[in-house]
């Protein structure tokens, strides 16, 4: 039977990799995922999960031990936020391209300067381009479903990539919210047990890992990571399909609330999507058609998925806790590549919010939605919308 | 019948020809020596001369010696990234521990790797006991990159980002020594050694992969280019460090600094060769022919290193 | 005749070297290093008097390679399809068994 209990964000994630049995967990302290590491080392303390849990001194080191036992052939994880996964950046390339399925949760907390603890999703935004999967959990059910499927998709021989699950700071990480725990018998015939075919440290069979690629060579193995990506969004599909059939509970690349005849839909990812569903049945009740629209999977970007969600809408406003200087939302950016060459597109607005753990408000989700009415209506507006702002310190 | 004579190290090969290290290559001797010392020490241990695996800093080594699609080692051996070799080896080591796996964890680098940027990564793995060798080859001086100055080069050495000029002597700090912070750690074993006498560096090599828990071995291994240096002297030269009294070669076990063993340490304290020989042979310190106080302040570093182990020398 | 210890990873390379591209670019074959023939390197090689050789090992403890290997009464065998001409083992052999010489191609 499922155990049912109240717990934090941390406190799932580490579930969650609990019941993934990892053999080496290597982690570093950091607000707010601090409790991750904290809670499985108690795990491992009291037997309760037979795994080597390494104090390492950064998370440069945590990330560098998981690559190394990755590499061994066992299963590996870690947790950080913002800096600390800012400070793995280098290894985080290194451990996609040797085609390593490490699972990494993170505290989705903002980047420094100034510094600041609490969320939104710069830091994981920022490593889009290492190779990385990237799932975001909209509550701490999701948080920790979405290793488990992370491992899954991860150790696939189709996919081979590495995994980070984003779950938002403090919002999830320190509110207790009711999560059911997967029996380990569940977990055990979903997951099974990571038999590495491609990487391992044997002395029965020597191989070198992490070779030097030359001009030659270089770009292929770069292609081969690309077909991997490729290849994830087959396989998380049909990860998906087996989660549901083993523990009941759906998952989407993006998942629709309310979209059918909606003229605006509002595409969020993380938490914010709990709020704008809440939001979504207010504005309905007040006839606006609208719909609210949330996206699980960022990479790889569902391409596909945004292409059919656009040809429901007139107005597609994206919001998002992230900021790319020079241009603009991530999202946005990422929608917009994959709407570019269709005959017929909505107006996309990039609207961002949330920044720095701004508590994001009906008040300004009325703001998101007046400016995409003003576009619908064929007003001219801004492209780039900062919502929230405090001009009055500005 | 007499029995036919035997080589005094293993015949067992983990370092295969055909790498791409310059000729005369001190580190490439590191190489070789290094595996198929661990090798008999894992044999002795475990019964199994291949229980070990190879977690290797980016630098010279690794840069010549595994480059898609060959590899010149025999042995399961990973590249990370340039500072970690100690954390990814760290990594490995709790993985073979998980699997059952019997044996050592064999972690390389350069004193580029080791002594600045992966300091962090060694202090951290050596102070959690993980059971690894860390082998740091010393060739004084970031070299793969082209030769530029790192903590371990010597007072006095040209390199790229040291050059002796108008204002400069070269390099003006003096040595740090990566195995006295190694030392600090009280792990198991620390020892000095160079290719300039291999068996010793041989034995060491053994005895840091048999011991329970972490080990550090800093071997002074000559580069031809980055010395200056005719490439059948790279031998010759990293014995006279050793003769010259400028390299103590010594063993600290649990940090007990109180009881250093040293080796090739002469009797009375008088080393032999002045350290001028080694200097001579070597581009790298032509310049400080011009100012003999340079060599003069050399000299006075390395007595000074001597008494902090605890030992008065006079040197010629 | 004594054989090259390298002499399997010779043949297996012959065999099934290839640049196929790998996941994470993993070379899966130990010691395939042995394609590159570094001889090719050279200028000096190494011209050995076994008469003089007292079999103190040191060449082939000291040879970067290796292209140094021992033949069943352990004297030093030196292979030139390696051998990049360095002189180490002429420099320290003590009863001056190795000669360097400048070799004609």
């Amino acid at each position: 039977m499922p155990m049912r209990k109240v717990m934090k964000g941390n406190e799932a994630a580490a579930w969650a990799a609990k019941l993934a049995k990892p053999k080496v967990i290597a982690a570093f302290p950091i607000t707010p995922s601090t409790l991750v590491p904290e809670k499985i080392s108690e795990f491992v303390a009291d037997g309760e999960l037979d795994a080597e849990f390494i104090k390492v001194e950064s998370e440069h080191s945590a990330i560098s031990a998981c690559v190394g036992a990755s590499a061994a052939g066992v299963r590996a994880f870690t947790a950080t936020a913002s800096q600390g996964l800012a400070l793995m950046h280098e290894i985080l390339f290194i451990a996609a391209g040797m085609r390593l399925p490490i699972v990494m949760a993170i505290g989705n907390r903002s980047l420094s300067a100034p510094i600041n603890i609490w969320n939104d999703w710069q830091d994981t935004i920022s490593e889009r381009d290492t190779g990385w999967m990237q799932f975001y959990a909209e509550n701490n059910q999701e948080a920790l479903d979405l290793i488990l499927i992370a491992f899954k998709v991860a150790e696939d021989e189709r996919v081979l990539l590495p995994a980070m699950v984003g779950f938002d700071a403090f919002i999830l990480t320190h509110t207790v919210e009711p999560v059911e725990i997967p029996d380990q018998e569940v977990v055990d015939e979903f997951l099974g047990e990571y038999v590495p075919k491609h990487a391992y440290l044997d002395p029965a069979r020597p191989i070198t890992q992490g070779s030097l690629g030359f001009p030659a060579h270089y770009m292929e193995a770069r292609y081969k990571v690309w077909e991997a990506m490729e290849n994830a969004r087959e396989v998380i599909k049909e990860v998906f399909d087996e989660f549901e059939k083993k523990f009941g509970r759906r998952y989407h690349m993006i998942e629709e609330y309310k979209t059918e005849d909606a003229e605006i839909i509002l595409l969020t990812m993380g938490s914010l999507a709990g709020t704008l569903k809440d939001f979504v049945d207010k504005k309905r009740e007040e006839g606006v058609k609208i719909g609210a629209a949330k996206m699980t999977v960022y990479r790889p970007f569902p391409i596909e998925e945004i292409k059919a969600l656009a040809k429901k809408a007139k107005v597609l406003a994206i919001l998002e806790k992230n900021v790319s200087f020079g241009i603009g939302g991530a999202v946005f950016a990422d929608a917009s590549r994959a709407l570019v060459n269709e005959k017929e597109k909505p107006i996309l607005l990039d609207f961002i919010l949330g920044l720095g753990g701004r508590d994001v408000t009906f008040e300004q989700l009325e703001e998101v939605v007046e400016i995409s009415k003003k576009a619908l209506e064929g007003e001219k507006v801004e492209e780039i919308n900062w919502i929230g702002l405090r001009k009055e310190i500005l | 019948m007499m029995a036919v004579k035997k080589p005094p190290i293993t015949t067992r090969e983990y370092w295969a020809p055909g790498h791409a290290a310059c000729a005369g290559c001190g580190p490439a001797i590191v190489m070789k020596l290094a595996t198929k010392a661990f090798s008999e020490a894992m044999e002795e241990k475990y019964g199994d001369p291949n229980a070990f695996a190879i977690v290797h800093a980016t630098g010279c080594m690794e840069v010549v010696s595994a480059v898609f699609p060959y590899t010149a080692w025999k042995a399961p051996w990973i590249h990370v990234a340039f500072e970690n070799a100690a954390a990814a080896a760290s990594g490995v080591e709790a993985a073979w521990k998980k699997l059952g796996r019997k044996g050592k964890i064999l972690a390389i680098g350069g004193d580029g790797g080791t002594a600045d940027i992966g300091l962090q990564a060694l202090s951290g793995m050596l102070e959690r006991r993980h059971n690894v060798v860390y082998l740091m080859y010393d060739n004084e001086a970031y070299m793969n990159t082209g030769i530029q100055r790192s903590s371990s080069t010597p007072y006095g050495a040209w390199t790229t980002t040291s050059p002796p000029g108008k204002y400069s002597i070269g390099e003006d700090k003096p040595k740090k020594w990566v195995a006295l912070i190694a030392a600090a750690h009280q792990v198991p074993y620390v020892a000095t050694a160079s290719i300039g006498d291999p068996y010793d560096f041989y034995r060491k090599m053994k005895k840091a992969a048999s011991v329970d828990g972490p080990a550090f071995v800093q071997v002074l291994a000559p580069c031809v280019p980055g010395w200056r240096i005719p490439s059948e002297k790279t031998v010759e030269i990293a014995k006279l460090a050793i003769e010259t009294g400028l390299w103590p070669l010594f063993e600290i076990e649990n940090g007990d600094f109180h009881n250093i063993k040293f080796q090739r340490f002469p009797k009375d304290g008088k080393f032999k060769k002045p350290i001028e020989d080694y200097l001579r042979l070597q581009g790298r310190f032509k310049h400080l022919f011009k100012k003999p106080e340079a060599i003069q302040e050399l000299k006075n570093q390395i007595k000074e290193l001597w008494r902090i182990l605890g030992k008065e020398v006079e040197l010629p | 005749m004594a054989e090259s210890p390298f002499k399997a990873d010779i043949e297996r390379v012959q065999k099934e070297y290839s640049e196929k591209m790998t996941p994470g670019a993993i070379v899966y074959i130990p010691g395939s290093s042995v394609v590159n023939k570094t001889g090719s390197w050279r200028v000096f090689m190494p011209k050995f008097n076994k008469d003089k050789c007292v079999r103190c090992f040191l060449c082939y403890t000291l040879c970067p390679e290796p292209a140094i290997y021992l033949d069943e009464e352990s004297y030093p065998v030196f292979d030139y399809d390696y051998c990049k001409g360095c002189g180490i083992c002429a420099n320290e052999c003590p009863t001056k068994a190795i000669e360097m010489v400048r070799e004609s191609k």
